[in-house]
């Protein structure tokens, strides 16, 4: 199997030899091993081309082993195609069929069948990668108790050390150090490992966001019933990162061609994957890191040769490892070009002077694979999105963090602690310091060397790295010295932003699209950045506005003159979440399809259902929209429900209604303060409806009040309302009245509500409750009872309506609703008894013009505006009475409430539609856009058809609308206009008669 | 059981009632779970059960701790003085009283079924040892309904949707808060090492179930 693996090195690596995988490439079937990616696959193939660029389509290779990955992207087939996933860290797994895509995705139009959720976690310490300093640091956190969370994005263990599996750590080589630590971890019954798993947001309060993938590695049926991808939301009392450093790239002529690789990632294929990119190789590098490509491939028995574009070279050890080695190592050149597109044949190699130029001729080396090296940038993505400071070290050669934010330590290379013994040591102090900081103690174990002796050694062994931001080319201009390879931009493209003025790196990355690819400029922003400096005085830089991460706090940029600004004048882009892309789907988790909401139901739902109801939705309650019989249209349906309302026996689940019980010697002022009328001196056994304002004046509730006694009283609100009323009286009672003895108490979901509305209710009501006396002697219009139902169940029932019919409301435990409306039903059913939605009960309402709160106003509606001005009490004080002296509230032409009739008696006019002067329109034929604004009077605020007047109506609020009545109005909508002639709001029932029965 | 019935209450009844047969009239009673019953046991696995434990008797309370007048002596217990506290039976078996805010509380007890006590009778004579003193108790027993999660995974099904730290060091046996599961406001009350109630609304209890089922089916 393994024949066709050319590149596969014979013996080391972490890969399963045993476990051969297939892998279907643009439908060319290749095979790997179990532990490769997709990438290190290809390499092992002998393939390093990818897909094309994205905007210039010029040949592109794998250049990373990680999520920087800027080129080799891949669609994966599946249910569901996914798009834009790096082949170097996607897993080899079997039956993985993929595509090389051209820089862009696509997204599947297809529904994501797989599932994701979401799992909330708490730790005392949270770990941020697994390399050296964070298996350390978890390691050393966990050993005192502490509940410590692991988070690796990879699918091993290790980090950098899975690159160097023979380096000695704690006296065992690496890749059995990490085995020791993690069954150490495992062991811990406090610990959780998460690999697969990627932090890409980190939020305050030490929040942590990640998101694991779960099943894309298993195999078939084991994927069943696991979700796919799991969000993760860890809150640590205290964090380490621990998250590395990025190679960067060095920007010479087509360093694009497929062959040209990172340093490390030509070191991670050759020792963690045993896959060889080059036999033929050069390696060009600014700083010591480099050699170790050069190490790896001379082993693994490639030809190499090193250009350290340092004068000086290597620093000594470095330099005598590559001596004793017998590595051929050229000072003071570097790469200035390539030969070949669609792979590396050759490379050009010149001597190069202080500001990158060629000295001298450049002469051409045949090989197949450059590895490059231009330094490192540590991965402060996660430190930066907590606005933790940066700062340009240029010993470093890199943006590194100033100081961990609070309550979080950071530990390796992320520090720019650059080799293994001082990541470990760093990692090893800041375990033992998080789990200390969240209250749990243990030596640190780091015997080996001490942290504070990392900070001192840090640059030194780290060696220097050379700032060469370009490389000049053989040939002038920079057309092909690619910065972003993502986004396609080279550093012409940076000289054209500075051209035209950019000077800040933001305007800079949204003038060129540099960093705004899928690598999120893990790749060429430093570079960029370093370009900057390159191309800019420091008069340039000192116009930067200040604020930017990194960018140094005093005023920055030499005096003119002086030497180049360093990197820090500039600053970095800010760094936000998510720090590798993360799929929408995983976001909304289980929140999808039926579970995307709650849907309220009431206790009478099973019947509505079963007896055909359609649903309305009102806020998170289905609630019954009309009950259609075999053959019914919604009109039809409504009309039949209306009939029986007024002419026979009807009734409605009225259970969503918010409900609030108010207690307190003072609760009849505390009500007498928030709705325009009074509360004080209603009697017990009394209902009032109450209207509630807010201090604009403004209608913002209304619903009837019942006093059960002396210091209680039962509200009710608007279904869409309960909550806000609720908070509404909580926070008068708690920050403005504080010494009213008053309290309140939500038990809207306490009862269950059944109208039972029509000439008939009484003699139904007279059924369910025999002890009650129900004549319109004994039972008073607004007056309530509470009784014992003939089932026994005991009732609290009300006289009120919201048709004007005579009706009923008959309050139970909710407990008990369905089988009081089922014992309803029953008494009804000599009366032909119907059930009704909230359309039927809509049109019963505005035939009496009762507004809905919400629809018929919208916050700028007053009572008065309501034709209500019987309910604002002109006696007493209440939240919002002082803004009906305005003279805006007194204006003639503000909109008041009126009810509008078709001429064309069975037009039902669309919610909303304008109504204008019949003069107004002039020449607009309702074609396109009138030459002119065309002055609205108002608009339909509500409309039906009337069962009762055999027409259809509406109500609407027009400015000076009762002035207008009997005036003819025009309707604007929908491109028709349609003449309506207005009239009072109460079109059915003026006189009251028919509440008593 | 330290629920009593209060000796006078006073009744609004305006109609004179006969005496009725209350055992009948409770199994009219259809708790607002009652219908996912079968998909609840099917859903349930040896790592992760789900049951709905009806009718318990719930009564707000509104009162200042301190200032309560005979409240906390009808009750048998002292208020809970702080979040996550439960007073009494924090395992559920019995009265125990829930803190919901520092002037705000739940009292939970059996089933009138099981107590022979009503929940009316029972918050009316809370609200009588209250007195002229600030505050409320109301019934409010068929208001939310309870479902109790329990199994070695229970708790993993709850993180999924649980903002809350439920480690036993931080949420022990015995407390109980208010928060959200997922987008709905719940009690959550430790009731055991591998039991939790959890008290939605009524409106919300087919939501809850069908939520905590989907977040089960990984442990069956």
């Amino acid at each position: 199997m393994a024949a066709d693996q050319t590149r596969r090195i014979d013996a080391g690596g972490a890969i399963d030899r045993s476990t051969p995988v297939e892998l279907v490439v643009d439908g060319t079937t290749l095979t790997g091993f179990a532990g490769d990616t997709v990438a290190s696959a290809l390499v092992a193939n002998g393939r390093l081309r990818v897909g094309d660029s994205i905007y210039r389509g010029r040949p592109r290779g794998i250049l990373s082993a990680g999520v920087e990955e800027p080129n080799a992207f891949v669609l994966v087939h599946g249910d569901h195609d996914e798009s834009m996933l790096p082949a170097t860290t996607l897993e080899l797994v079997p039956g993985l069929d993929v595509r090389l895509l051209d820089g862009i995705g696509v997204l599947d139009q297809k529904p994501d069948p797989a599932e994701y959720d979401k799992m909330h976690v708490h730790a005392d310490v949270a770990v941020v990668g697994a390399g050296p300093a964070g298996l350390a640091a978890a390691r050393a956190a966990a050993a005192t108790g502490a509940r410590v969370v692991l988070l690796e994005q990879d699918f091993r263990l290790g980090g950098s050390l899975l690159a160097s599996p023979a380096e000695v750590v704690e006296g065992v080589p690496a890749a059995q150090w990490v085995e020791q630590v993690r069954a150490e971890l495992e062991a811990a019954p406090e610990v959780r490992v998460l690999i697969r798993t990627t932090a890409f947001g980190s939020y305050d309060n030490n929040h942590l966001i990640a998101v694991e993938k779960r099943a894309e590695h298993l195999d078939g049926t084991a994927r069943d019933g696991i979700p796919r991808q799991r969000i993760w939301h860890v809150t640590a009392a205290q964090v380490v990162l621990a998250t590395g450093a990025f190679e960067r790239p060095i920007v010479f002529a087509d360093n694009d061609v497929p062959g040209v690789m990172l340093a490390s990632s030509v070191t991670t294929y050759v020792r963690r994957y045993a896959a060889l990119p080059g036999r033929e190789a050069v390696v060009v590098t600014t700083n010591d890191s480099g050699y170790a490509a050069a190490h790896a491939l001379l082993e693994a028995g490639a030809s190499v040769q090193v250009l350290d574009a340092r004068d000086e070279g290597a620093s000594p050890v470095v330099a005598s490892a590559a001596q004793a080695a017998g590595l051929r190592v050229r000072t003071g050149c570097a790469v200035v070009g390539i030969d070949g597109d669609a792979s590396v044949e050759g490379a050009w190699v010149a001597r190069i002077d202080a500001e990158g130029a060629l000295v001298g001729d450049a002469e051409r080396v045949v090989c197949d694979l450059v590895a490059v090296s231009g330094g490192w940038t540590p991965n402060v993505s996660l430190h930066s999105q907590r606005q933790g400071a940066l700062h340009w070290d240029d010993d470093l050669a890199g943006f590194v963090p100033t100081a961990a934010v609070r309550n979080q330590h950071l530990a390796g290379a992320v520090r720019g602690t650059y080799w293994t013994d001082g990541c470990r040591a760093e990692g090893d102090a800041a375990g033992v310091a998080a789990a200390s900081a969240a209250g749990f103690s243990a030596a640190s174990r780091s015997t080996v060397i001490g942290a504070d002796a990392v900070a001192e050694e840090r640059v030194a062994r780290a060696g220097r790295t050379r700032q060469l931001w370009v490389v000049e080319g053989r040939e002038g201009g920079y057309a092909t010295h690619f910065v972003d390879l993502q986004r396609d931009n080279t550093a012409a493209d940076v000289l054209r932003a500075t051209g035209a003025g950019m000077r800040s790196v933001e305007h800079v990355k949204r003038y060129t699209s540099i960093s705004t690819g899928v690598d999120q400029g893990r790749i060429g922003a430093v570079n960029t950045i370093g370009l900057l400096t390159r191309v800019l005085s420091g008069d340039d830089t000192r116009a930067i506005p200040p604020g930017q991460p990194g960018q140094d706090e005093t005023a920055s940029g030499p005096a003119a003159g002086a030497a180049r600004p360093t990197p820090g004048a500039i600053g970095n882009t800010t760094f936000r979440a998510p720090f590798t892309p993360v799929a929408f789907a995983a976001l909304a988790g289980r929140s999808r399809g039926d579970l995307f909401d709650a849907a309220r139901t009431t206790s009478i739902h099973p019947w509505h259902e079963a007896h055909g109801a359609l649903f309305e939705d009102v806020g998170q309650w289905k609630r019954p929209w009309y009950y259609p019989r075999p053959g019914e249209d919604i009109d039809a349906a409504v009309a039949r429900e209306c009939r029986a309302a007024r002419e026979g026996v009807a009734f409605m689940d009225a259970t969503t209604l918010g409900k609030i019980e108010i207690r307190g010697a003072d609760a009849g002022e505390f009500l007498n303060r928030l709705y325009t009328n009074a509360f004080k001196k209603l009697a017990v056994g009394k209902a009032r409806y109450g209207v509630m304002c807010k201090p604009d004046g403004m209608v913002f509730d209304d619903g009837v009040v019942l006093r059960l006694a002396e210091d209680r009283y039962f509200a009710t609100t608007t279904t869409g309302g309960a909550a806000r009323v609720l908070e509404w009286l909580e926070e008068w009672s708690q920050t403005e009245w504080p010494d009213l003895d008053v309290v309140c108490t939500s038990v809207t979901e306490q009862w269950s509500t059944i109208a039972v509305v029509g000439p008939r209710s009484r003699e139904v009501i007279a059924r369910m409750a025999p002890d009650l006396d129900v004549t319109r002697e004994g039972f008073g219009f607004m007056e309530f009872r509470e009784t014992v139902l003939a089932s026994g169940i005991p009732a609290r029932i009300c006289r009120i309506t919201f048709s004007g019919e005579l009706a009923f409301e008959i309050n139970v435990p909710t407990w008990y609703g369905l089988q009081v409306w089922e014992d309803v039903a029953e008494a009804g059913a000599d009366f032909d008894i119907t059930p009704y939605g909230t359309e039927t009960m809509h049109v019963l309402r505005a035939e009496k013009a009762y507004p809905i709160v919400g629809q018929d106003t919208d916050g700028t509606v007053t009572p008065q505006d309501l034709g209500m001005s019987w309910i604002v009490s002109t006696t007493k004080d209440f939240v919002g009475n002082r803004s009906y002296s305005r003279s805006s509230h007194r204006a003639a032409d503000r909109k008041q409430l009126v009810s509008v009739l078709p001429l064309d008696r069975s037009l039902r006019l669309p919610e909303g539609a304008q109504l204008v002067e019949p003069g107004a329109l002039g020449d607009y034929t309702g074609e396109g856009l009138p030459s002119r604004p065309i002055p609205m009077l108002g608009h339909v605020t509500s409309s039906y058809h009337s069962q009762a007047l055999g027409r259809s109506f509406g109500l609407a609020l027009v400015k000076a609308g009762r002035d207008r009545i009997g005036q003819t109005l025009i309707a604007s909508f929908e491109g028709r206009f349609a003449e309506v002639e207005v009239a009072d709001a109460v079109l059915y029932d003026k006189e009251g008669a028919r509440r008593d029965g | 059981m330290t629920m009593t019935a209060p000796e006078d209450t006073t009744v609004e009844v305006a109609a004179h009632v006969p005496p009725v047969d209350r055992a009948r009239v409770l199994a009219l009673r259809r708790s607002p779970a009652q219908g996912l019953d079968e998909e609840m046991r099917r859903g349930s696995g040896a790592a992760a059960r789900l049951r709905e434990v009806p009718f318990l008797t719930q009564v707000a309370i509104r009162a200042t701790p301190g200032r309560d007048g005979s409240l906390t002596e009808t009750l048998g217990l002292d208020l809970p003085t702080h979040v996550g506290e439960v007073a009494g039976a924090g395992d559920g078996n019995g009265l125990a009283v829930l803190w919901l805010s520092p002037d705000e509380f739940l009292a939970v007890g059996p089933d009138e079924a099981e107590s022979g006590v009503s929940p009316e009778a029972y918050a009316g004579g809370l609200a009588e040892a209250l007195g002229s003193e600030r505050g409320q108790a109301v019934d409010v027993s068929a208001n939310r309904t309870t479902l109790e999660l329990s199994g070695s995974r229970a708790r993993s099904v709850l993180e999924k949707s649980c903002e809350l730290d439920l480690h036993p060091r931080v949420f022990p046996v015995g407390a109980a808060v208010a928060t959200l599961l997922g987008s709905t406001g719940v009690i959550l009350w430790r009731t055991g090492e591998d039991t939790w109630r959890v008290m939605p609304r009524a409106s919300f209890a087919t939501h809850v179930v069908r939520w905590l089922l989907d977040g089960m089916r990984e442990y069956r």
